[in-house]
């Protein structure tokens, strides 16, 4: 036992030390073991490597629209009538919600690819058979919430806070396009 | 306790309507222990620890497992190639389940040297038995899981020591499989039941703490607790001793998890079932070994299989078994030398159990095994009457702490 | 009684450290079934600092390719995983389309278009019966995991690639068996696979039997524990973690006991 009460604080500083080091260390470690175990649950190595998919354009008439499936959601494909493809440049920018021009959002301006989910709460929209309501701009229409999209998947009347997605894709030929 | 003993008043607010904190002061913090616990009482809470990750890691695990005989043996392995850290977690589950076992027969083996299943602690002994049959059904269903040759032929080599019931074990092994082999149906029980079972464990385990709290833990020289000065505050000397345990325990296993993480796995399990061949030897995982030499000791099917259970049947009525008032080893020197007899009588058990049954092997067996039932059923009930015990301490405190001042360690505790 | 309590406690822990050695090696022994016992080579990846031999595992892989692939599949393994043994993706696309896959077309017609780096390797046969017929009823395991299902894997199969000798006198073999002195029962359904320069390695490498059996193990060594490098790099910092976990917290218990202890 220590004589004085000085070098005993010292001593008792020093045992503290020792036992509050040990303790976060236990809890440094159980901290970090943690992320393993959440790390799991994102995506595995072999889901993100089936992010690409090639499409065909080649048998696709002009206004008619094809859905095909990427990292399992639908995509949308559809060849624009130079109708279409005017109202979608000309209209004014002004008014929207999340202002994009055509341009920037469709590199081949008669084929425009979008990821078909509603940017609101994740629904598919109508709009890809002939007989579907397209909503009162002519592009998509989600059923779900009424969300209206244009000739360019811009959100231009309902609650979506932002246009339909993009997907990174781009043209191996014409006709053939890879998205992923 | 005083109710200003907590000072947060969010936690005093709570506590005065749901008293979880002073329930967890109480048990945890201020819980009296007995101070001359040896490292051996590490592994109870180890053995918590174990269940706790086995849990965590099967729930995680099972987030990605496919419970289909086509899908079962590939989605392990994509565990174990694709998905994040995956083959850390299948490997922590994989030899957890032998790390669990090791450290619940030294529990157990322990409870056995020192008397802890006499009086007053019987119930807190049947229920550790019943974990440990649990343990063993979830283990063995886990084991199925993987969908490799040794799970799918152990299944159906365990699932057919019920056949061997008079009458009604051959309508029983099919209602077990749910078909007329191993096949799908029963893979998806065995995973439903291994899933459900390890909280059915927790359950169980709840009671022994229940039961361990009631008349505290035994301690190496098995007699009671006298007063405070017998013992210290479960916290901070428990606690830290345990922590320094698990650190030890995890070095242990980290090395197994990490450098050799098959070795104690077979390799035939990393082929995939094939109903149409079985592997030139199986053996059970190390852990049920001793039982499966039993099982094979006897030349009679239905014997065997009664034999195997009745070694851990036996265990449940061990407090009746054994009646001297001595509880520990130490003052009982003959119960001593029979305990190491039979310490290593289970390990020759298990090493019989891992070599083929011919031979010099079944000879052994059957010694190993008689000697076993011999140990508990005539040994136990007749050694109070030949053997002269040692005498006992006054208390704990005085003999083994070499006497001195009684100050309480609570008193010390509370100086701090 | 303090001293009799601790001498008991380190017999003990001896004698269950004892028992669990016996235990596993018994498990070991058992796996390897027959007592035939093959050369014990040192590999790269062996030992807990072990690590894989990019070059050697590209050999090997050329051997599988251009030996093994003919009978045995590697399902488990993509194109892809190629990535962690040195290749880059332009050099794995072009390995993964000289396969093809089935697939389905817009037409509903089952056709096949080249093999992309997310497949699996495709494997011989379309399936286990087709792979059994073409091989006299010997099944050609996949080997994706041979050297973890087999006990000493990689011994065991650079054991058994080298291992075809001339069958003594009075060893009868059947047609379409072959004498092997490593395999369990000595006759095996596989023809000797690896003869000299069997293969062209790019890196100059004298291709021997010898040669091309350790590299195509190292290769299949990967292909069982692909993360064994990472697995071993963790464990060493986990390891140290643990270490100084361990001292400290048997220094804070000393400290937390000692009062105990002095009374």
């Amino acid at each position: 036992m220590p004589k004085n009460s000085k070098s005993k604080n010292n001593n008792e500083g020093k045992r503290d030390f020792l036992i509050i080091s040990t303790y976060a260390m236990a809890g440094i470690g159980a901290a970090s073991v943690a992320w393993p175990l959440i790390d799991q649950m994102n995506p595995a190595a072999d889901t993100l490597a089936l992010a690409s998919t090639e499409v065909d354009l080649s048998s696709l008439e002009e206004g008619q629209a094809i859905t095909v499936t990427w990292r399992g959601k639908p995509v949308f494909v559809r060849h624009r009538t130079p109708e279409e493809i005017k109202l979608a440049k000309e209209v004014s920018l002004d008014e929207m919600r999340h202002p994009e021009t055509d341009e920037e959002r469709v590199p081949n301006e008669k084929f425009i690819v979008l990821v078909g989910v509603c940017t609101h709460l994740g629904c598919v929209p109508l709009g890809q058979k002939s007989g579907d309501v397209k909503g009162q701009y002519g592009g998509w229409f989600c059923p779900c919430h009424g969300s209206h999209y244009d000739h360019s998947g811009r959100i231009r009347k309902g609650p979506a806070p932002t246009n339909l997605e993009v997907p990174s894709y781009k043209f191996l030929s014409d006709n053939i396009i890879k998205i992923g | 306790m005083s109710k200003s003993k907590f000072k947060n008043p969010v936690v005093k607010w709570i506590d005065h309507r749901l008293p979880v904190f002073s329930f967890m002061d109480h048990e945890l913090n201020h819980y009296p222990t007995p101070k001359n616990l040896n490292y051996f009482w590490n592994f109870g809470s180890l053995a918590g620890f174990a269940l706790v990750t086995m849990i965590i890691t099967g729930i995680v695990l099972s987030m990605n497992y496919t419970a289909h005989v086509d899908y079962a043996f590939d989605s392990v392995e994509r565990i174990m190639r694709d998905v994040n850290h995956g083959w850390l977690i299948r490997y922590i589950h994989m030899n957890g389940a032998s790390f669990f076992f090791i450290v619940v027969y030294i529990h157990i083996f322990r409870g056995l040297y020192y008397g802890s299943y006499k009086a007053p602690r019987e119930l807190l002994w049947i229920l550790g038995v019943l974990i440990l049959l649990l343990m063993m059904a979830t283990a063995f269903m886990g084991y199925v899981l993987p969908w490799g040759q040794m799970s799918f032929w152990g299944a159906t080599v365990i699932t057919n020591l019920f056949s061997a019931i008079p009458l009604v074990g051959e309508s029983i092994v099919t209602w077990l499989w749910g078909g007329f082999s191993v096949d799908n149906s029963t893979l998806n029980r065995f995973f439903s039941l291994h899933f459900v079972l390890p909280f059915v464990i927790v359950g169980v385990v709840i009671l022994h703490l229940v039961a361990l709290h009631r008349f505290g833990s035994n301690n190496p020289i098995g007699i009671d607790v006298r007063g405070t000065q017998d013992t210290v505050p479960f916290s901070p000397y428990y606690t830290i001793k345990d922590l320094f345990g698990l650190s030890v325990f995890l070095s242990f296993f980290a090395a197994a998890v990490f450098f050799f993480p098959n070795f104690m796995g077979h390799p035939d399990n990393y082929i995939e079932a094939n109903p149409m061949v079985t592997p030139a030897h199986i053996v059970p995982e190390w852990y049920f070994l001793p039982f499966y030499a039993i099982l094979r000791a006897v030349p009679d099917k239905l014997g065997g299989v009664l034999f195997m259970f009745g070694a851990i049947a036996v265990l449940f009525i061990l407090p009746w078994l054994d009646r001297s008032p001595v509880r520990s080893s130490q003052f009982r020197p003959i119960f001593k030398i029979f305990f190491w007899i039979l310490f290593l009588d289970c390990i020759l058990l298990g090493y019989l159990g891992a070599m083929p049954a011919e031979g010099i092997y079944v000879i052994l067996s059957r010694i190993a095994t008689a000697y076993y039932f011999f140990h508990f059923l005539i040994l136990f009930p007749l050694l109070p009457y030949i053997e002269k015990t040692k005498p006992l301490p006054i208390s704990i405190s005085e003999p083994v702490l070499g006497g001195g001042s009684p100050a309480s360690a609570f008193a010390m505790r509370e100086k701090k | 009684m303090i001293k009799g309590s601790s001498c008991f406690f380190s017999n003990n822990i001896l004698k269950l450290l004892f028992s669990l050695v016996i235990i596993c090696s018994s498990n070991l022994s058992l796996a390897a079934g027959e007592k035939i016992s093959y050369p014990q080579l040192n590999w790269t990846f062996s030992g807990i600092l072990g690590t894989f031999d990019r070059a050697s595992q590209q050999r090997g892989l050329q051997v599988y390719k251009e030996v093994c692939s003919g009978c045995h599949g590697m399902r488990l393994l993509a194109y892809r995983n190629l990535k962690s043994i040195g290749y880059n993706d332009d050099e794995i696309k072009a390995f993964a389309a000289e396969n093809s896959v089935n697939t389905i077309n817009d037409d509903g017609e089952v056709v096949e278009r080249p093999a992309r780096p997310s497949d699996k390797f495709v494997s011989p046969y379309p399936n286990d019966k087709a792979a059994r017929a073409a091989n006299g009823g010997a099944y050609p395991p996949d080997l994706s995991l041979i050297v973890k299902a087999r006990a000493d894997g990689a011994n065991y199969l650079h054991a058994l690639l080298t291992g075809y000798v001339d069958a003594p006198a009075e060893k009868k073999v059947p047609d379409g068996m072959y004498y092997n002195k490593y395999y369990s029962g000595n006759l095996i359904g596989m023809p000797q696979p690896l003869y000299d320069d069997g293969v062209e390695y790019a890196d100059g490498t004298k291709a021997t039997p010898d040669q091309m059996a350790k590299d195509v193990t190292a290769f299949l060594a990967w292909a069982s524990e692909p993360e064994m490098e990472d697995r071993k790099q963790l464990g060493i910092s986990v390891m140290l973690f643990l270490l100084l976990l361990t001292a400290l917290s048997y220094f804070a218990m000393k400290q937390i006991w000692a009062p105990i202890k002095n009374q």
